[in-house]
């Protein structure tokens, strides 16, 4: 079953705003999916009417086999989660355990079972000894895992991560991705990834561009960034290494496109010896 | 302005249990005309020290009429007197005029956009300018530097002017948040991150509109940044902060020699550093610069060499 699909869905911000005009998009049960593209071309809309945060002008969306309609809005925010890209913006309350608690809370879940739901969350991100800590006083990787952590109390089916590692330094940005990569595995919790960085996308099952609120590349992450011309041509910059491989083809020096750092150095020393 | 740096030390909410030594003597010489690049992670100081730069952050002596020499461990040497000097300021003084210096040393933070907050794209740059402004300006005068201000980053006056800065792109919002700082023509700018957050891109425009700024505008360029590969292709020379210390500075070309020192710092290393030693283990070595240009210059001569 796909635990998301959009059919011919259109949006738009007002007259001569950025608008989607015609976006398909489907997304299995249990996929990793990173998100490309450059910044304005539709990700983070994407995002928003994936949890009814934005209505739709026109066509389909279709959250774990239900149509996102009014009447079922609080169903489909139940079962995607969100996280956004500030980490200082997301929490409502001063503390951990209370933070991680509030969208419990607010579904209305039993007292026992809020708790056993903080206990599971924590764990899962890893922040059980900071359970009492003061959220202001945390680094920016522990704030965001803060984040998911409050999403991951609703057991969502979906999260999507809206840029949430674009803020933080690489030790950041390594703990926010161990913790999906490993939701993804162990809770089966299907992950959109909505991101600039290469490592990252590298990561996922399969990988889409998007441009102009359409998605105009498919495929696996490796594959989809040895097509340094294609990408360019959505004004997504080639990642480094494949300056690299484009400037020593230039140079007369026949290497293969790959991302590979070990590979292109097996390239790089049969060309030159 | 040159900036010199003498053991300078900093922590923050001392004498209560959430003292934390954020510098601990820190020696460090910015030399006038650098394109000065800071790394090290999360915790490291590097806030810390540039904040100092433009007095955000006093020193101690600069409070007080008579300063002491910090208090020194018991059965430990005294510590010397901490000193920080940027161009003609010494801001270890009481007299120091700090608004003359913040003038003078613009700093511009992380996500710059955020600090956004007038009706129009020309109220928010003019703000730093009549707020500096040692008489008042004539309207003639603001616009003439809000206009040179937007164009050397790259925005069209005519045209965005009298828009609300909400209503910009995230790239031409930090664009106007650059400009507002740039306005009084600092010497020396330092910016937090300038590319952060921005699709690769955008990076790239703004490590273009530095350089700009660089020559034309600011002497002194300084940045903090986590991007190893930004460093490499765009600084002078970089310094290295871990546990607040200054650990080393020099040239890009020479610091991403000492790759495995870095990476024991918790840091990372460029691209080309690690294909450099991908290539060595397979007895090629490539003597270069660290930037993508001089890879592939240097990789295209061995060949040229060989054949």
């Amino acid at each position: 079953m796909n635990a998301l699909e959009l059919r011919n869905v259109k949006f738009s911000y007002g007259e001569n705003a950025f608008a989607i005009e015609n976006l398909n998009f489907a997304v299995k049960e249990g996929e990793f999916v990173a998100v490309l593209g450059h910044n304005g071309s539709g990700k983070s809309t994407l995002a928003r009417l994936a949890n009814g945060l934005l209505e739709a002008d026109g066509g389909e969306i279709f959250v774990l086999g239900m149509p996102l309609e009014q009447k079922n809005l609080y169903e489909v925010r139940k079962n995607v989660g969100v996280v956004f890209q500030n980490p200082d913006n997301q929490a409502v309350a001063s503390l951990v355990e209370d933070d991680v608690a509030f969208g419990a809370e607010n579904v209305g879940l039993p007292r026992e079972e809020i708790g056993a739901r903080i206990d599971f969350a924590l764990k899962a991100v890893g922040m059980e000894k900071e359970r009492h800590a003061t959220i202001s006083r945390l680094s920016g990787g522990q704030k965001q895992r803060v984040a998911i952590a409050g999403v991951l109390a609703l057991k969502p089916k979906i999260m999507i991560l809206d840029e949430s590692t674009a803020m933080l330094d690489p030790r950041g940005r390594r703990e926010i991705i161990d913790v999906v990569l490993r939701l993804n595995k162990e809770e089966h919790i299907t992950v959109i990834l909505i991101t600039h960085f290469m490592e990252e996308a590298l990561l996922c099952g399969r990988a889409v561009v998007m441009n102009r609120g359409e998605i105009v590349m498919e495929g696996a992450p490796a594959e989809i960034f040895e097509r340094h011309e294609e990408l360019l041509t959505y004004n997504l910059a080639l990642p480094r290494i494949g300056q690299i491989c484009k400037g020593l083809r230039e140079g007369g020096i026949a290497v293969e496109d790959t991302l590979d750092i070990e590979k292109l150095a097996e390239e790089i020393a049969r060309c030159v010896s | 302005m040159r900036i010199v740096a003498e053991h300078l030390s900093y922590t923050y909410n001392p004498k209560s249990p959430f003292a934390t030594r954020a510098l601990d003597d820190v020696n460090l010489t910015i030399e006038e005309g650098e394109f000065f690049g800071i790394i090290g992670h999360t915790g490291s100081g590097k806030s810390t020290f540039v904040q100092h730069l433009n007095g955000l952050i006093r020193l101690p002596a600069s409070k007080k009429r008579h300063p002491k020499p910090p208090k020194a461990k018991r059965g430990q040497p005294a510590l010397p007197m901490p000193k920080l000097q940027v161009g003609e300021f010494d801001l270890a003084s009481k007299k120091t005029d700090f608004r003359a210096l913040r003038k003078r040393v613009g700093m511009v933070f992380q996500y710059p956009e955020y600090q956004l907050f007038a009706e129009t794209v020309e109220d928010d740059v003019a703000y730093g300018l009549k707020n500096f402004a040692e008489k008042k300006l004539t309207p003639e005068e603001t616009e003439a530097a809000v206009r040179a201000a937007l164009e050397i980053v790259g925005l069209d006056y005519n045209q965005v002017a009298e828009m609300s800065p909400f209503d910009l792109s995230g790239g031409q919002k930090r664009r106007v948040a650059i400009a507002g700082v740039i306005v009084t023509r600092p010497e020396v700018l330092i910016l937090d991150e300038p590319a952060a957050g921005l699709d690769p891109l955008g990076k790239q425009e703004v490590m273009a509109l530095l350089h700009r700024l660089h020559r034309e505008w600011c002497k002194t360029v300084i940045i903090v940044s986590h991007d190893m590969d930004e460093i490499a292709e765009n600084c002078t020379r970089a310094a290295v902060f871990s546990e607040g210390r200054a650990v080393c500075c020099m040239p890009p070309k020479e610091l991403f020699k000492r790759a495995e020192e870095l990476i024991g710092l918790g840091l990372d290393v460029p691209l080309t550093a690690k294909l450099c030693a991908a290539l060595k283990r397979r007895g090629i070595e490539v003597d270069c610069d660290f930037t993508v240009g001089d890879f592939v210059n240097k990789v295209i001569a061995l060949k040229g060499g060989q054949a």
